[in-house]
């Protein structure tokens, strides 16, 4: 302790010894600051490793500073290797508890909506998540993997011409729509349901006008 | 010493404003310490257990106006236990006894019960306004109160409170007869509102300059609320989520043209992407804007509408606008002066920020004194750059979400970097630090950081060397709290009077044991020293030796506090 102490004292008064000039690490810096080498030279010369650790004189390997701490601590016993970026710790990152319980709220508030989707002729029926989607293609390609069918493409004329099968939804109102129309942002909030209509039905209602 | 007649001092004093100006003042000589507490209206108290409300109301006969701060800043992270203290109703009472002509009060990190808003609410004739930042333990209840019997009621503003909400009308409560409303924001609340009774009182309120609103009132509501209040020049979107209706939407876009003042936008508690579009005819003018709850908001809609921000000086925004983003920012917002990027909940999301984003920031925004910049890596040479290219930074505040993680292209701690912004900035008064850190940035910060007055610590260090430097170093800091380090006795005991220069400090996690906390407290009478024991039973008294896990010592004229709690023992 003593000469922690006297080179600390040293430090103060030797404050232009450690003058520090804006530059990359490693550089001059080095040699214009004997003191702290020295202390440091004693203490783990691999930055990897978390200080805490190995210079504290005065602790036993055994102890820590507080469990959280210690967490981190060993983990970095191993050689070079980061500390786990997703340690759960109290209080880090530092976002003030409001916030972070808002943003909670939000999330599970805006989780998943969930469709049932029939198929004409299936004996039962499936559900999907629509909030997973980017937009149609994936959805329509997703249902096409489902009931392993070919749906094809969409086009404002014609819907889905070509194919014996028409995806359509039930909306807000209990109208039933083709799906493709509107914008992927308001199909997403006004569908209720999903139907796969099949056959001659389905050929009717692209044709429609 | 004094020239001049009392009455014309008076009238100097009257243009100096600031309260760090006025105790200036107050120090000069008696008469001008007499003249000076005679006339002080507002009145700032960072801790509310330094003093004792009657000395106060003793002191400064003419109070109009008091800004009150409880738990310590740390409380934001879970890390103070509930029921620590910081309660307001003792201070409303005191005032209310001493007859104070109170207008204006202000609580941070406060314990506010519907009983303290009742009185509040009918003791003050005169009461203007009311602002609660991070408090607790109200309900829509005492809201009520406040809307009922607050006669000249121009400003309720809630920001951030947890208030919970208890069905009743308290919007209703304000009477038809008042008219005077200036700035009403309630967006913390998480209840519904009669849209309806809202839209009347906006329409009876023509000196409305600042609106924010709650997650419950939807596009429809908010366009004919917003149609009402033209005039306004801060707004708070609450829910804007996109309707089925065309019509409502496109009614919504007309209205916003037609607001030539908001220069202030903020909320987005719930909104789809698309919807944003309805906010395009007023970005052009905004100097602030909060982006910062919007969650799930793609990139690239953000970046989009940043374009259109030309004026903005402050902007608070989540990590989904990426690097790139940020460089979108610093092309287009030339003025900003503050930035807040916080972290979005998208972990494994690739769009987040890293040091690249705050080099371009610091490249484009030379006037930028403000920052708040959680991030998953930061490097030194990255810091050096932005040191250089700001060198006005007043506040800055780095939070990188692995908090020991070194520079990832040197394996080196960030001591370097840091270093490089306290030698550069030589106006800094805020620091909060991250990343794997030696002893050697508490020496750079202790030698160069001159003015600073707040710094934040966490999993920094590796002696008691780094705490000393900063008490040796700095001396204008006035809260310094510490979470996580190796600072142990020494550190605490080598120069105890630096205290009562201090607010506060705060240590938790570290090496300082509980003999240690009472030699300081022996020494120091006009500290209060409370150690939190959670784990402990309450009559089991701690061994000396014993390792303190949360400490909170600040320095008081009102004694040990009477309200502590059982856990807290104040030594």
């Amino acid at each position: 302790m003593a000469t922690s102490a006297s080179a600390y004292e040293n430090d103060i008064k030797n404050l232009k010894a450690t003058e520090l000039t804006l530059g990359l690490p490693g550089t001059h810096l080095q040699q214009n600051v004997p003191i702290i080498d020295q202390e440091k030279s004693s203490a783990s010369s691999s930055s990897n490793k978390r200080p805490l650790q190995l210079s504290h004189e005065e602790t036993s390997p055994a102890q820590d500073c507080g469990s959280k701490c210690s967490n981190i601590a060993k983990n970095t016993d191993d050689d070079a290797a980061p500390p786990p970026s997703k340690a759960k710790i109290v209080g880090w990152p530092p976002i003030r508890s409001y916030r972070k319980n808002s943003l909670q709220e939000q999330s599970e508030a805006a989780g998943g909506i969930y469709v049932k989707v029939s198929m004409d002729g299936a004996p039962y029926l499936r559900k999907i998540d629509l909030k997973i989607y980017g937009g149609y293609p994936q959805l329509l390609k997703a249902l096409e993997n489902m009931f392993k069918l070919t749906i094809g493409e969409y086009s404002e004329k014609e819907g889905y011409k070509g194919s014996d099968y028409a995806p359509t939804y039930e909306d807000k109102d209990g109208d039933w729509m083709l799906v493709g129309d509107v914008p992927w942002d308001m199909f997403v909030t006004s569908c209720k349901r999903l139907r796969i209509m099949k056959g001659s039905e389905a050929r009717g209602l692209g044709c429609a006008v | 010493m004094n020239y001049f007649p009392d009455e014309v001092i008076e009238h100097i004093f009257e243009y100096v404003g600031s309260h760090r100006d006025r105790n200036a003042l107050s120090l000069v000589c008696r008469s001008w310490y007499r003249i000076e507490r005679c006339t002080r209206e507002k009145v700032f108290i960072g801790n509310c257990y330094s003093i004792t409300p009657e000395r106060l109301i003793q002191r400064f006969p003419s109070l109009k106006s008091l800004t009150l701060k409880g738990k310590p800043h740390f409380a934001d992270f879970s890390l103070v236990p509930h029921g620590w203290g910081g309660f307001v109703y003792p201070w409303i009472e005191a005032l209310a006894k001493g007859k104070v002509g109170l207008e204006e009060l202000r609580l941070k990190r406060m314990v506010v019960s519907d009983e303290s808003l009742e009185l509040l609410s009918r003791a003050f004739p005169n009461f203007k306004s009311l602002v609660l930042v991070s408090c607790e333990e109200f309900t829509t209840d005492g809201l009520a109160a406040i809307a009922a019997n607050c006669k000249r009621l121009r400003e309720l503003d809630l920001q951030e409170n947890e208030v919970d909400d208890h069905k009743g009308q308290w919007l209703s409560c304000f009477p038809d007869s008042c008219t005077s409303l200036v700035s009403l924001n309630f967006a913390c609340l998480k209840g519904e509102i009669n849209t309806g009774v809202l839209e009347r009182l906006v329409a009876r309120s023509p000196n409305l300059k600042s609106l924010r609103l709650n997650r419950s009132v939807p596009l429809d509501a908010l366009q004919r609320i917003v149609a009402r209040a033209p005039q306004l020049v801060d707004l708070g979107v609450g829910s804007l989520v996109h309707d089925p209706a065309m019509e409502t939407f496109a009614k919504l876009m007309t209205t916003m043209n037609k607001c030539k003042s908001i220069t202030s936008l903020s909320g987005f508690l719930e909104v789809t992407p698309r919807c944003l579009t309805a906010m395009y005819p007023i970005l052009p003018k905004l100097t602030s804007l909060n982006l910062s709850y919007a969650a799930g908001i793609p990139g690239s809609d953000l970046i989009k509408l940043i374009r259109h921000c030309k004026k903005l000086q402050r902007l608070w925004i989540m990590d989904s606008i990426g690097d790139k983003g940020l460089g979108v920012v610093a092309n287009t917002c030339k003025e900003l002066q503050e930035l807040r990027v916080f972290p979005s909940d998208n972990i494994g999301q690739h769009a987040a920020v890293t040091e690249k984003g705050l080099v371009a920031i610091s490249m484009g925004c030379p006037k930028l004194h403000s920052l708040l910049y959680f991030c998953h890596q930061m490097t030194n040479a990255a810091l050096i750059t932005v040191a250089k290219n700001c060198p006005n930074f007043i506040r800055f505040r780095l939070a990188i979400l692995d908090a020991t993680k070194p520079d990832p292209d040197t394996n080196q701690p960030l001591d370097e970097g840091f270093g490089a912004i306290v030698q550069s900035c030589r106006r800094l008064r805020r620091l909060s630090l991250s990343g794997q850190l030696t002893d050697k940035v508490f020496l750079y910060i202790g030698m160069y950081a001159e003015q600073l007055e707040m710094l934040s610590i966490a999993f920094a260090g590796e002696s008691d060397k780094g705490m000393l430097y900063v008490l040796n170093g700095c001396k204008k800091l006035r809260k310094l709290e510490i979470r996580d380090c190796p600072f142990g006795n020494t550190a605490l005991l080598t120069d105890v009077g630096k205290y009562e220069t201090m607010r506060s400090l705060w240590m938790s996690s570290c090496e300082v044991t509980v003999g240690a906390c009472k030699v300081l407290a022996m020494k120091m009478p006009r500290l209060n020293v409370e150690i939190f024991n959670e784990n402990e039973p309450a009559d089991c008294e701690p061994d000396d030796v014993q390792k303190v896990e949360k400490m909170y010592l600040y320095r008081t004229l009102a004694g040990k506090r009477k309200d502590a709690p059982e856990y807290v023992w104040t030594l």
